[in-house]
């Protein structure tokens, strides 16, 4: 199957990957997986005081769709509320990387990491702080 | 023979995850035997057409019985519990960070050419993966509980996939 190239792009060179140290301050995991395909996908974000996500990184092992929708993600993340960042919907993942429907489910698998990580930050540091 | 019987009913075999293996393969190969089309090359057309339908649904039907994998998956669609592309229930996280552990180990091992390390993981990968499906065919054949096989079927379609990879990895190391 041909790539489009954005996600040749994102595939080859990567952004952020690797991972945080759970002790950090402010830093939360989603760990998500999809049966299907066998993919593993963990994505951190490290949320500053004020609510704003100021790093992210993301590991992934599966398919070239599945590492460009984690790594476009973790870009999209950056400088955004924890807010904003659940407003990220799989459909704009697909449309940016132009994803063949088959691999939409990548770019689900993405949405869902982010809704874990947030999800994980929210369990970790209460309610009050997702108003930042 | 009935083209809308179930892969089981096809080959006469019983409704079972643990199955004859032997058998499975000897009612193969006479099904085939009756179908191939080969034997129907002088008939008209809609014979050869026909014959190549059935050829086809006789070889999809035992590929999807011989594998494990794809036979429990197929007694959890015919029980009405597809799997599907959705996931059905979220996986625990600590099974996914374990899978993430083991792809890295793997990932690692294949950078490095290790035949060595590959061996190893797959062979304590084996015994894992044997308790697995000893797990679903009680689940399935003793208890009928596939909600609980859907779960664990779903585990193993990362495993198998970890087994994929280790594979590749060594077919890459083999000179």
């Amino acid at each position: 199957m041909a790539y489009s190239i954005k996600v040749l792009d994102h595939y080859e060179n990567p952004r952020n990957v690797g991972s945080f140290s759970k002790e950090e301050p402010g830093v939360a995991t989603g760990m998500v997986g999809a049966p299907a395909c066998g993919d593993v996908m963990k994505l951190q974000i490290k949320v500053g005081r004020n609510g704003v996500i100021e790093d992210a990184k993301f590991k992934t092992y599966g398919c070239g769709s599945a590492i460009a929708s984690s790594s476009l993600v973790t870009e999209w993340v950056k400088g955004k509320t924890i807010d904003q960042a659940l407003d990220i919907k799989n459909t704009q993942i697909a449309e940016e990387l132009a994803l063949p429907p088959v691999k939409i489910h990548c770019s689900i698998l993405a949405e869902d990491a982010i809704k874990a990580a947030i999800a994980d930050y929210k369990k970790k540091h209460g309610e009050q702080a997702v108003t930042g | 023979m009935n083209f809308t019987a179930d892969h089981f009913a096809l080959f006469d075999l019983p409704r079972v995850f643990r199955l004859d293996s032997g058998l499975l393969e000897q009612r193969y190969r006479d099904l085939q035997a009756q179908v191939h089309p080969d034997r129907h090359a002088a008939g008209s057309d809609s014979d050869r057409r026909l014959s190549l339908q059935w050829a086809t649904r006789v070889n999809e039907a035992a590929q999807t019985l011989k594998s494990p994998l794809s036979r429990a998956q197929y007694l959890l669609r015919l029980a009405a519990h597809d799997l599907g592309n959705g996931a059905p229930q979220p996986l625990p996280t600590d099974f996914l960070i374990e899978q993430m552990e083991w792809r890295e180990a793997v990932a690692e091992a294949r950078a490095a050419g290790d035949h060595h390390e590959l061996e190893h993981l797959r062979h304590r990968l084996r015994h894992d993966i044997d308790q697995r499906y000893a797990e679903v065919a009680e689940l399935l054949d003793d208890r009928h509980d596939y909600p609980q096989a859907a779960d664990r079927v779903q585990r193993l379609m990362f495993i198998e996939k970890l087994v994929d990879e280790i594979d590749d990895g060594l077919a890459a190391c083999d000179p």
